[in-house]
């Protein structure tokens, strides 16, 4: 173990020097993510994850995200592990029917202001389940969505990417928007 | 190639079999409607073949399997819920998959008004200062949707109950009248993270519906992928168990080996995942010259590093104090439930489809089915690390024998109803297709069978007497599929 720890910090860190993740285009991402979510939530963005009922894909690759390669945490996005603790929910899935209450109670108990990513074809519009008879065709049947990431699964860097569109949407226009929904959809479920 | 062996029983026969079952003879490996039909599809582990056996449903009713046979049950209650058929005797009727809010009841049978939602009994566990934690459908941490139901005396766990079905998205109703192409998508989002099994399965099994045999080039290419795949979740496993027993260096180091495997993919198939890369007929995608020096430099580099990450492991006491005696699974539930892949390899079962179901192009390729007694978390990390081994020696020997050869041979029309079946070992264990065909070569009933359905219940076995805080190194070292079990 000592062996492997000291071989890491000789090393250098292995954060984004993936071989096709282009070095230059990561490095401008890390910037822009970087100032902006300081401008936004002074550096802090909670994130929590909801599956309604995708088929897994997504989940491995927001998994990636946390690992050293991208390091979310870095940025200041970090999981939590509840929606009281949460600024973003992150949707996947197609919303399944047995899914839906589960995903509007989260909603409801997610703390003003808040916003919601629909993540894959499948939280976008229901991808191919759009029309079963198991399935609300996409995320916002249940709660408004700021936020499309398409892709089947997208890439870990594309769900960078989308973040930072969120947070850029979020500089402009404020809060405001958000704090002013009725109070109704703002109490806890 | 899998043959595919149909027998048609009537109710006596039928039962007999079921009770055969409950006796301990042969394996229950899938049970399935179809029109006005229920498949049972058993193993006799002597014979190695698989048996496919149907009974005609009479007036909505057919004999139960699971009155005699245990891990029939949930499989039967799925079957009640989506074609609306009454299995005689069944010792549970508790709706399963349907949650009372689909649009129609029934959905791949008559059909019918909506299920009335009520409230969902789970079974009771009484005592003197029990009390119950329930957990989910959305988790602490990003994983899927499913509900358990602990009743815990303290620490100690008295009874873990599963309920499942979240992730229900009618993926065989959506399959019934698909053009085949659509069909093997669906197929391939049944469980992302076994996307390549699944697609692998489905077109063999398209493929012997169809008659036809896919390129050499496109068959060693399937395995490469399906190998890769392996590797891919078996590092992300690895590193998430150590992960939950609190260990994280093992997971970031496991995490950049994933990462790796995955860019490795992209940059060959040009999708991590490589879903879709693998359609009837063939692959979709080419492997390059530049492609697979990649892959052999991957299979360098990880190979070494995931050897040192695994004598870390073996080294640390408190890491396998965690995991050694934790969750274990006894031999007579194995025996019973039959579950595939590291489950059942980690508690006797020596199974593995590549190897007792052979398929190509693995019947010419050299590899261990390693094979563990204790049933414990640790012996599910070891099968898992053995495996990883072994597959890096398998992706070495399919780029060295990756012939030459077309991609994709073209399918011929149906012309008559045609069926096929066919089982792939995804790293979780061995998925199987059934596929039916109409004259239009549409698909008339396609049923993908998950591992996860007889690994679930032996969860809530092997859990008993742990305590709570053990639930998720348990729940990680299993890593059942809630999407592939809930379709």
């Amino acid at each position: 173990m000592r062996t492997l720890l000291l071989r890491s910090i000789f090393k250098g860190p292995a954060t984004m020097e993936g071989p096709d993740a282009g070095p230059q285009a990561v490095r401008e991402l890390v910037k822009s993510l970087d100032d902006l979510s300081r401008r936004v939530l002074g550096r802090s963005l909670a994130i929590r994850e909801v599956d309604s009922g995708s088929c897994n894909g997504c989940e491995l690759e927001i998994h990636a995200l946390n690992n050293p390669v991208y390091d979310l945490e870095r940025f200041g996005l970090k999981f939590v592990a509840s929606p009281r603790h949460a600024d973003v929910l992150v949707v996947t899935g197609p919303l399944t029917r047995n899914m839906r209450m589960a995903l509007e109670r989260t909603w409801r108990a997610t703390p003003d202001p808040k916003w919601v990513v629909a993540l894959g074809d499948c939280a976008c519009t229901g991808g191919l389940f759009a029309e079963s008879y198991a399935c609300e065709g996409g995320v916002s049947e249940a709660v408004p969505v700021d936020l499309r990431i398409p892709g089947c699964p997208p890439r870990p860097i594309e769900i960078l990417k989308g973040l930072i569109a969120l947070m850029d949407a979020a500089s402009r226009t404020g809060t405001a928007a958000r704090l002013s929904r009725p109070a109704g959809h703002s109490q806890p479920g | 190639m899998l043959e595919l062996k149909r027998i048609a029983l009537d109710a006596a026969a039928w039962r007999e079999r079921a009770a055969a079952l409950g006796r301990g003879e042969g394996e229950l490996y899938a049970l399935f409607g179809d029109d006005d039909h229920v498949h049972m599809v058993v193993r006799e582990p002597e014979l190695g073949a698989l048996e496919m056996l149907s009974i005609a449903v009479e007036n909505g009713r057919y004999p139960s399997v699971g009155a005699a046979h245990a891990p029939a049950i949930r499989l039967e209650r799925a079957i009640r819920d989506l074609f609306g058929y009454e299995p005689e005797g069944l010792p549970d009727t508790r709706p399963w998959l349907d949650h009372g809010v689909f649009k129609r009841s029934a959905p791949l049978g008559a059909g019918g008004a909506p299920r009335e939602a009520e409230d969902y009994a789970f079974l009771p566990a009484e005592g003197e200062g029990l009390h119950q934690i329930p957990v989910g459908p959305v988790h602490a941490g990003t994983i899927e949707p499913g509900h358990f139901r602990f009743t815990a005396n303290g620490e100690a766990i008295v009874r873990l109950e599963e309920r499942l079905g979240y992730a229900h998205k009618g993926t065989e109703t959506l399959m019934r009248g698909a053009p085949l192409d659509r069909a093997a998508q669906l197929a391939g989002r049944v469980s992302g993270d076994s996307t390549v099994a699944y697609q692998f399965a489905f077109a063999r099994a398209a493929e012997q519906a169809l008659g036809v045999t896919p390129p050499a080039r496109a068959i060693h290419l399937r395995a490469l992928m399906a190998e890769l795949e392996r590797i891919a979740n078996h590092f992300g496993d690895f590193g998430a168990i150590c992960n939950d027993a609190s260990f994280p260096l093992i997971h970031a180091h496991t995490g950049m080996l994933r990462e790796q495997v995955l860019q490795t993919a992209d940059a060959c198939f040009g999708h991590r995942l490589m879903r879709d890369c693998i359609v009837p007929g063939g692959v979709a995608r080419d492997l390059s010259e530049e492609g697979a020096a990649q892959v052999r430099a991957l299979v360098a580099d990880v190979g070494p590093r995931f050897r040192k990450l695994f004598e870390l492991y073996d080294r640390k006491a408190s890491l396998l104090d965690r995991t050694v005696t934790t969750g274990i699974t006894s031999a007579e539930l194995v025996k019973r439930f039959a579950p595939g892949g590291y489950v059942g390899r980690a508690a006797g079962r020596k199974f593995d489809a590549r190897h007792d179901l052979p398929y190509a192009p693995y019947n010419k390729l050299l590899f261990k089915v390693p094979l563990l007694t204790a049933g414990d978390v640790d012996a599910r990390v070891r099968i898992r690390a053995e495996e990883i081994r072994e597959s890096l020696s398998l992706i070495g020997q399919i780029l060295d024998a990756l012939p030459e050869s077309e991609l994709c041979t073209e399918l011929p029309a149906a012309n008559e109803p045609r069926e096929g079946m066919a089982v792939v070992e995804a790293f979780r264990g061995d998925v199987l297709i059934y596929l039916r065909l109409a004259a239009d070569g549409t698909v008339a009933r396609c049923h993908p069978r998950d591992a996860s359905w007889f690994q679930w219940p032996l969860l809530e076995a092997a859990v008993e007497g742990n305590i709570v805080a053990d639930f998720p190194l348990c729940n990680k070292s299993f890593n059942c599929s809630y999407s592939g079990h809930d379709l």
